[in-house]
């Protein structure tokens, strides 16, 4: 084998074979590197041992940070760099309500979309491994990495097609 | 499925009449200490209200129409308002269980089908409910509502009030009354008539009672999209007679929804702690979690626009309504932390996913939410029937506590006489599978 990072692909038609294979292939010793499915397949986070995203508590700083620089840039402009008396009020006021509730939910939407897109490997720069075509498709898709796992390619292969992949393919990327 | 009878037990009987005659104590207790330093003390907060009024003269405007509804003593104005803002937080409560249960049928949610029988028993309530609020009106309209005085209406009489005198075609005691008798007639109707479907499903098991489920509850959320709103109009708004708000329909109703869901949570909980309902996890719980915590979002948001809009165009006859809750030494607290029990903890409590699946912080959140909103329905009545002359103290808390005692005691009682958890569903199997 050369450089670059070498996968073994298995193929599953099921998504309840799937599940089940996920089940088999963990408890055989094999770590799998992930699995692409063309919908959401219920109850896969759990059978991969995913643990509960940590995205919510992203959305609540970005949140929180979206609050006070409302207020910040509220008070700035209306009470400090300009003051300013609407309608006899005071510079700092309830009025401030609805400007700091938008500015959180928008810095807490667009603070998780752009986590997502980072954590997930999607930003726009990153070049994606398509491990193969048809997971958007019909297929579901099993990749697991060879350097993350000890065993040879030809016992991996037999786990894979034994768990009831309809094919394993070996996939390499370069980089 | 499974076969699940609620036993109202002796014990649990035992306990809410133990509450009930507590609640009569405390009440007692209030009443008398009402009448006795009622004297000096009313002597005192007329004469900061003069004040008051005198240094804001504008918004003086609405404190003119209060002047009379002072003849009788004060300890029994305070009792009827007491009960007035009771039985329209209560009577709320049942409405809302049965628009749960509506809403659950035309949205043909799945998850919520084992614990459906909990809100539609709250409709047993709406009787009693409705009875009462009519012999309190009936007895009590003159002390509670300003705009029943005759001598208003007299053209041309010293008291004549043109504003009120305007309103007269929906403000009269007549049609006041029969939208009353309506609105109870209409909703209890309903109720009556999705219970009959819903037992028979258990008997017969067929989907036709489903289907035709959804078509009367689609009939009920019509219905109550209406009258939820004007029977805030009538109950609530026409206290202070001068002051309006368009909002103010919503802001009943926000209320009332988010009280109605905090008290099906808390009592799933007590039935899933005493054994019931084996169908329902953490997964249901999550649910009604997630219910009460974007709804006491959603209290806040009408809360602010009623707020917000008043504040800003600063009207005296629309502003006089919060002058007279935050210009007040025994009701502007009260304003604050209606905010806080209502919208910040819940908020920061429930926001996370792991405490609206635990029952220990459901309990506390919906319980802080129940008396929040309690709270917010002292606010609305309490100012505009007793002026500078309301207080909080163990009168409200004993009334509060006979009012849940007999409550709790109906809704028991008649969930025990049908099975707990319906036997054909459609949706059963969904939720049992329901998985968040």
């Amino acid at each position: 084998m050369d450089s670059g990072k070498n996968y073994l692909v298995g193929i599953y038609e099921d998504e309840d074979v799937l599940l089940a294979a996920v089940k088999k292939v963990r408890s055989s010793g094999v770590k799998i590197h992930e699995v692409f499915s063309p919908y959401p397949v219920h109850g896969l986070d759990e059978a991969l041992g995913y643990k509960r995203t940590r995205l919510p508590i992203a959305a609540f700083m970005f949140g929180f940070l979206g609050t006070l620089l409302a207020l910040i840039m509220q008070t700035y402009m209306l009470a400090i760099d300009w003051p300013m008396i609407i309608g006899g009020k005071n510079y700092t006021s309830v009025t401030y309500v609805p400007v700091t509730f938008e500015m959180t939910v928008l810095l807490s939407a667009f603070g998780m979309v752009g986590t997502f897109l980072v954590v997930s490997n999607m930003k726009p720069w990153a070049k994606p491994r398509i491990f193969d075509l048809r997971s958007t498709d019909d297929k579901h898709v099993m990749a697991v990495d060879l350097d993350e796992n000890s065993q040879s390619p030809e016992e991996i292969t037999n786990v894979l097609n034994e768990s009831g992949a309809s094919e394993v393919n070996s996939k390499q990327f370069e980089d | 499925m499974t076969d699940e009878k609620f036993v109202f037990s002796s014990t649990a009987k035992r306990r809410l009449l133990i509450l009930a005659v507590v609640g009569v104590v405390l009440l007692v207790i209030g009443i008398f200490t009402t009448m006795n330093a009622g004297g000096h003390e009313a002597v005192e907060a007329a004469g900061h209200g003069a004040d008051a009024a005198a240094g804001h003269g504008a918004e003086a405007a609405g404190h003119g129409e209060v002047a009379e509804g002072h003849h009788e003593a004060g300890w029994l104005q305070r009792l009827y308002a007491n009960l007035w803002f009771h039985n329209v937080y209560f009577a709320g409560i049942a409405l809302i269980g049965v628009f749960f249960v509506a809403v659950q049928y035309v949205a043909q949610a799945g998850w919520s089908a084992p614990i459906k029988r909990i809100p539609l028993a709250f409709g047993n309530w709406l009787p009693i409910a409705g009875v009462l609020m009519l012999v309190i009106w009936l007895v009590a309209s003159h002390d509670l509502f300003h705009w029943t005085h005759k001598e208003l209406y007299e053209v041309g009489g010293p008291k004549f009030d043109e504003i009120i005198y305007g309103k007269k075609a929906f403000l009269n005691t007549g049609f006041y009354l029969f939208r009353m008798v309506l609105y109870f007639a209409l909703w209890y109707t309903f109720f009556r008539w999705m219970r009959k479907e819903i037992l028979q499903e258990d008997l017969t098991g067929s989907t036709q009672h489903w289907f035709k489920l959804i078509r009367i509850s689609a009939g009920f959320i019509v219905i109550f999209a209406v009258t939820s709103s004007t029977s805030a109009w009538d109950w609530i708004l026409s206290i202070d007679t001068h002051w309006f708000s368009t909002m103010i329909g919503w802001y009943v109703f926000a209320s009332w929804w988010v009280a109605g869901l905090a008290a099906i949570t808390l009592i799933t909980i007590y039935l899933k702690e005493q054994g019931y309902l084996k169908m329902v996890n953490s997964n249901h719980l999550h649910d009604l979690g997630k219910f009460v915590f974007g709804f006491s979002i959603f209290w806040t948001y009408i809360w602010i626009s009623q707020y917000l809009l008043i504040y800003y165009a600063n009207i005296p006859e629309e502003s006089v309504y919060f002058f007279e809750r935050l210009n007040s030494d025994q009701y502007a607290p009260v304003f604050y932390v209606i905010l806080l029990m209502n919208f910040v903890f819940p908020f920061l409590a429930l926001m996370t996913r792991d405490s609206k699946r635990h029952v220990m912080f459901l309990k506390i959140v919906c319980s802080v939410v129940l008396v929040g909103h309690w709270l917010d329905f002292y606010l609305m009545v309490t100012p505009g029937t007793m002026k500078e002359n309301g207080s909080f103290g163990w009168m409200e808390i004993g009334m509060a506590m006979i009012y849940l005692s007999a409550f709790l005691f109906v809704i028991l009682s008649n969930m025990a006489k049908v099975p707990l958890v319906a036997k054909n569903h459609p949706l059963l199997e969904e939720s049992l599978h329901h998985h968040i």
